[in-house]
């Protein structure tokens, strides 16, 4: 019997005939743009289906879509983080969340019905946040791809996959795959962690959340929305003194509700609405399932291409604009010389250990390849000495006196700001 | 899996490892030690080790608010440059662009802030209110009203404020200095 099926088993026993057919014609053979390392055939079908380990952030509306795409091109070992639990909007479009599921966390729903629907994939749930985990834990994979809504969790995992580069481990480079959508717009992103432009370097490029003029919110609202800003902006902290605005607390959200509809009926202003007001405090960008699907889809075959090397991959930027017709280009992002997280690069600085900071300062604006006029110097957790504020060049000035080896550890980290540097300038400070 | 290494080894030895410190505490360092404030303006650090949460006290010199200290708290997140600083006047203040519970009214802290802008144009564009008040983006509608009907009586309502009187049954801080 062929085609038994056992859900959940072991990866072999729930292979049942011509399974992989359509794809395996990809697998099987080189092709004119395959890249030369590709190995047609058994083994990177094993790698596939038994080696390749993929992190998938996010189980919202991309997410759910990044999901059903791996398991059913045959990713086979897929872990899944999503700090959220399921809310009856979501089901509009989130298709592997049932009525039966809301409050439950998106991370262990999402697993448990793809593991169910698509024999022999372990897709492994954590509920919580990115944050939770540490370097030991993304080292684990081969791959990453995210479905986020958050700008800030991206930057955080951005930062983070840059910062797992370690020269001595070609296994620590660890390819992102990002996409997002807004709307009909959308893109989809490779990052090869300093190699390629990272999140970092085009955040400029950004669309930054609406926000209204607050004298136009405190005085002659128009829009629904300045209501809602009225009340989570100025009559919140008003009249909540320093209680902090959760968005999530149903209690926090229909409070601004009653409070924007006051207002919103003085003003003569219609549609002020609970989904509106959580939308707004929020940030909530209108999803569209088929933008998700198109962006999701975009992703996988990145990280199916990436993981196999069987076709050329995405370099790197596709954006996909629906608002006026259908617009799509692909372009290479330029890498920022002076991105905060992936340019530059950190300096060893092998100095004495009884060197004080002011000689190391004394060092940094006389050598040669170096020439900074006026450095402020600081570990990660805290200023060593600091040119402005006037407030802390005094506290910082007794460091001047003190050896290094007091303020940083062996290997440790020095940041180096000055207004002759563009950004930053890292230096890895070890003692001989 | 497709090979970056060989890539990476191909780009000139910029392998090194990159530091932990976040992309935003990079950017408040720079920002902070490249201030480069008038003597009309001050920062203070309750804990100088803790750059996110500061004051900042402007003493303007010319104008109408000419003696008087104004002092606002700036709190920074851990997603500037993308989002702005949040800025609020710790007293309550008669202006037409700051309402009484120390709501500011400034582009730059809102709708046209942009990752460019570093603390240093917030500080200068601070100053600026109290140089020239601005009556069409009204936040204290009454100030407005008045520097725009009658300026005399808004300078003496300037004044009065900042010697901790009332005007309107409103009670102001005391801010001379
Ligand atoms: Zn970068």
């Amino acid at each position: 019997m062929a085609t038994e099926i056992n859900v959940n088993g072991a990866a072999t026993s729930s292979d049942w005939q011509d399974r992989y057919y359509h794809v395996d014609q990809i697998l099987d053979r080189p092709g004119p743009r395959t890249d030369p390392s590709f190995l047609a055939g058994d083994e990177v079908k094993d790698f596939l289906r038994n080696k390749c380990k993929i992190l998938v952030i996010g189980a919202g509306g991309l997410g759910c879509e990044i999901l059903a795409n791996l398991a059913l091109t045959g990713f086979k070992d897929i872990h899944l983080i999503d700090m959220d639990t399921i809310d009856i909007s979501n089901l509009n479009r989130q298709f592997l969340f049932r009525p039966a599921d809301v409050g439950r966390p998106k991370a262990i729903v999402a697993a448990e019905y793809v593991m169910k629907r698509v024999p022999g994939v372990q897709v492994t749930p954590y509920y919580g946040k990115i944050q939770d985990k540490g370097d030991d834990y993304y080292l684990q994979f081969n791959l990453v791809i995210c479905g986020l809504d958050s700008v800030e969790a991206r930057r955080w995992i951005n930062a983070t996959l840059v910062n797992l580069v370690d020269p001595e481990n070609p296994e620590s480079l660890k390819p992102l795959i990002d996409g997002g959508t807004e709307g009909f717009k959308g893109q989809a992103r490779v990052i090869l962690p300093t190699v390629s432009s990272c999140y970092e370097c085009s955040l400029d490029m950004l669309n930054k959340p609406t926000t209204f003029p607050i004298c136009t919110i405190a005085n002659t609202p128009r829009l629904p929305e300045h209501c809602i800003e009225w009340a989570s902006v100025l009559e919140w902290p008003r009249a909540r003194g320093d209680e902090k605005l959760d968005t999530d607390d149903p209690e926090h959200i229909g409070w601004l509700y009653s409070i924007a509809v006051a207002r919103a009926k003085e003003f003569k202003i219609e549609g002020v609405t609970w989904s509106l007001t959580q939308g707004v405090v929020k940030n909530v960008i209108p999803a569209i399932a088929s933008t998700n699907a198109i962006i999701a889809a975009s992703c996988c075959n990145e990280a199916f291409k990436i993981a196999t090397s069987s076709a050329a991959y995405l370099n790197n930027y596709f954006m996909l604009i629906g608002t006026e017709g259908v617009y799509s280009y692909t372009f290479e992002h330029e890498k920022r010389d002076h991105c905060p997280v992936c340019g530059g690069e950190a300096l060893e600085m092998p100095i004495s250990r009884d060197w004080t900071v002011e000689q190391l300062i004394e060092l940094l604006t006389e050598k040669q390849n170096i020439q900074i006029k006026k450095p402020s110097l600081a570990t990660p957790g805290k200023p060593i000495y600091f040119q402005q504020p006037p407030q802390l060049e005094e506290a910082t000035r007794p460091n001047l006196e003190k050896k290094v080896l007091e303020l940083v550890p062996d290997g440790g980290e020095v940041v180096v700001t000055a207004s002759t540097l563009p950004f930053s300038l890292s230096l890895i400070i070890t003692y001989i | 899996m497709i090979k970056i290494w060989s890539m990476k080894k191909n780009e000139d030895a910029a392998t090194k490892k990159r530091p932990k410190t976040s992309a935003a505490q990079i950017r408040v360092q720079k920002d902070l030690t490249e201030l480069d404030l008038p003597p009309t303006m001050k920062t203070n650090f309750p804990d100088p080790t803790d750059l996110l949460n500061f004051t900042l006290t402007i003493t303007p010199d010319e104008g109408m608010y000419n003696g008087g200290a104004f002092t606002f708290s700036f709190t920074i997140n851990t997603n500037y440059p993308h989002e702005p600083p949040k800025v609020k006047c710790m007293q309550t203040i008669y202006h037409p662009n700051v309402d009484l519970e120390g709501n500011v009214c400034l582009n730059i802290l809102r709708e046209d802030w942009k990752p460019v802008l570093n603390l240093n144009s917030v500080m200068v564009g601070l100053q600026y209110l109290f140089l020239e008040p601005n009556a069409d983006d009204p936040l204290n509608k009454e100030a407005a009203e008045e520097l725009r009907k009658n300026r005399e009586q808004f300078l003496y309502n300037v004044k009065t404020s900042m010697r901790g009187g009332n005007i309107k049954g409103v009670t102001y801080h005391k801010v001379l200095v």
